[in-house]
């Protein structure tokens, strides 16, 4: 029978299974982080259990590190939750990439730099954005710290098997539009649970025609759909982007593996429980303009009016969203003035990344009344860009070169954006404060966010792009 | 975890969906390394002004709800970032129910394993528990074991639970315990892994 590759996965991590249980499912990789990781190892000790496969987990410290001055934490309380991080390491034997480690960076850049991510794998993490490394066609979910406890104890999880859903995204991207625009542009047609209960495949001409780092931001944003997981069949992209990586195997090995990957993707006529399609025609550079990222525009339309919904709710949810983000109905996106930029987060924060928005930025100047700052997703991202000259492009258009972590996605470190100012972000959440109490989060691609630091107000990219002339 | 079966108090109305969990509980307070003491910080922006003071008119600075145990909202409550310190904080504040017409997937699990319940109702009929707690102080009957929701006016809702989730709510039990007893199968599946490589 034709099978997707979230079936064939789930089959075989199936430990146990029982008729009225969720399945007892075994996991092949565990990321940990400092934020949601202290109580669980606290677990283990106040009942004498102990890490089963310390081999298959890995640990980094990204949330609450910070992005200058690495040596001096100021705050105490972070600066324990960093050192209890490193104790627990230490008395559980996890390998971690700590503060000053060369590996270090976002927990979702370094999995797949290393070579960790593989295609097939089961990946959890105490972090909703773990969906980032079903771009390799792993399953890879995000957990509770109750669940962290679990899988240090079991290298288990009882999980009830979600419904699967194909988002097909039909035909080529247009000029200017990044795969951030993709993951929106879903988002915004069908709404902020579309995913709920679900696994999302992406499929589609589009999706096959982008890099690695491509697919990771649009299966990154996957839990922004409310899905459980998202991921994409692993091809020869896959294949390519994983050679001579560190964690995989060499030579023959590497090719009787890359065999096996292939070989996951999704039969021809596997059935899903739902299917939604969008043209690629329909997405043009995005912008959020609310406090959801389903709450958004191409950056040629106006914010919307109550008028625009027929649910009460919908009409509800508008009035609260604009008023919290100091807009009014019908205003264009692109008069929005903003203060800040930042070019960070495990959405968008790979090489391709900031190669992409330095293009951008190259010869020009931050507007005067913008602070920008480039936060790299990982020390390896940061030497590589770093080895480019991207570091010089962009200082001497005036933005900050950061050291990594999650910095102002979330701001639990002192990187945050001050009450009642706008940030152009291109992170994944514009949840109320998410960047700071009181700030104004609007979510957008690598190059839009350059664009916008260079006139200071949400901006159209394509104005600053050539459009190739279409061959003959 | 404690377990859960009948709970009877006043219901808290909450008006909003999506309720995400950066709102639950926002980044400030997740440097704590304990699993206690959140529930100061529920809501915190939506409760306080900048300057420490309540916001009056934010349902949780209203005294009517002070010793409230079930919290009442609307769709896809629980979405965004899967911080267990969101459950934490609800259970720290006094709530052990939740009742919404769908969750977060991440935030639901979080809920179940520590001892929180999560009621999914009809739209219609959580919007009229919403009314009705607007309008006074109304009270709520839970029953897990029944699967019921029944009101101080005699209007009673049933609802869905997988029976493995009711289960651990009910008995309270400690998963990873209960996990251990499969260890065979876990060694198991592990030594057919190492033959295959």
């Amino acid at each position: 029978m034709a099978k997707t590759i979230i079936e064939k996965i789930w089959e075989q991590h199936i430990v146990f299974e029982e008729q009225g249980k969720p399945d007892l499912l075994y996991i092949d990789l565990h990321l940990l982080h400092e934020v949601t990781s202290p109580q669980a190892f606290e677990g283990l000790r106040l009942n004498g259990r102990k890490v089963r496969r310390p081999d298959l987990c890995f640990a980094t410290m990204d949330h609450n590190v910070p992005t200058r001055n690495r040596e001096t934490i100021t705050d105490p309380i972070s600066r324990k939750q960093i050192k209890t991080l490193q104790d627990n390491c230490d008395e559980f034997g996890v390998p971690l990439a700590g503060i000053n480690h060369p590996d270090q960076g976002i927990v979702h850049v370094i999995g797949p730099e290393l070579g960790l991510t593989q295609p097939g794998k089961t990946i959890v993490c105490g972090d909703s954005h773990t969906s980032t490394h079903g771009a390799f066609g792993a399953l890879a979910f995000g957990i509770g710290t109750s669940e962290v406890e679990h899988v240090l104890s079991t290298q288990t999880l009882w999980q009830s098997k979600p419904k699967t859903m194909e988002v097909r995204i039909d035909g080529k991207l247009g000029f200017g539009v990044s795969s951030k625009d993709v993951i929106l542009a879903i988002i915004s047609k069908f709404g902020i649970d579309m995913g709920t209960g679900h696994i999302m495949e992406y499929t589609g001409e589009a999706i096959r025609g982008l890099s690695m780092e491509e697919r990771m931001t649009i299966c990154n944003m996957s839990i922004e759909a409310g899905a459980r997981a998202g991921l994409i069949s692993p091809d020869e992209t896959t294949v390519e982007y994983l050679r001579g990586r560190r964690h995989v195997p060499e030579g023959e090995a590497f090719e009787k593996e890359a065999a096996r990957w292939l070989a996951l993707a999704t039969d021809e006529g596997a059935q899903y429980d739902t299917s939604v399609t969008i043209h690629a025609d329909e997405i043009s550079p995005f912008v959020t303009w609310g406090t959801n990222p389903s709450m958004g525009s191409g950056i040629a339309e106006r914010v919307p009016s109550a008028a625009d919904y027929d649910k009460q709710s919908d009409k509800d949810a508008l009035k609260q969203a604009l008023a919290y983000m100091h807009l009014e109905e019908g205003t264009p996106l692109s008069s929005i003035d903003i203060q800040h930029v930042f070019i960070g987060s495990c959405t968008n924060a790979r090489l391709g990344d900031l190669r992409a928005a330095s293009e951008i930025i190259k010869g020009k100047k931050v507007h005067p009344s913008v602070t920008a700052i480039v936060v790299p997703g990982s020390e390896t991202v940061k030497r590589a860009a770093e080895q480019e000259g991207l570091d010089r492009v962009f200082l001497e258009a005036g933005f900050e070169w950061r050291e990594t972590g999650c910095s102002m996605c979330l701001a639990m470190n002192e990187d945050s954006v001050p009450a009642g100012e706008r940030c152009a972000s291109t992170s994944n959440r514009n949840f109320e404060g998410r960047q700071g109490a009181g700030s104004m989060t609007h979510l957008v691609s690598p190059v839009m966010a350059a664009a916008a630091a260079i006139e200071g107000h949400l901006t159209d990219v394509r104005n600053y792009m050539e459009e190739p002339v279409p061959s003959a | 975890m404690k377990p859960i079966n009948k709970i009877s108090s006043v219901l808290t109305p909450l008006e909003r969906k999506n309720v995400d969990t950066d709102q639950i509980i926002s980044k400030e307070f997740l440097k704590r390394i304990e699993r206690t003491g959140f529930g100061k910080y529920l809501f915190y922006h939506w409760r306080f002004h900048a300057d420490g003071t309540p916001i009056e008119e934010f349902v949780l600075n209203d005294p009517r709800f002070n010793d409230s145990e079930i919290l009442v909202a609307q769709e896809n409550f629980g979405c965004g970032s899967s911080r267990e310190h969101a459950p934490w904080a609800i259970l720290d504040y006094g709530f052990r129910v939740v009742i919404a017409p769908s969750y977060a997937d991440i935030f639901y699990n979080n809920c179940v394993k520590n001892g929180i319940l999560p009621i999914r109702l009809k739209d219609q009929e959580v919007n009229d528990l919403i009314d009705k707690g607007q309008r006074q102080e109304f009270k709520l009957e839970i029953n897990l074991e029944d699967q019921t929701v029944t009101g101080q006016d005699g209007t009673r809702y049933e609802f869905d639970i997988d029976p493995y989730w009711k289960e651990m709510l009910l008995k309270g039990w400690d998963e990873i315990a209960l996990t251990f007893q499969y260890d065979s199968y876990i060694a198991a599946y592990e030594e057919k892994q190492r033959q295959a490589n």
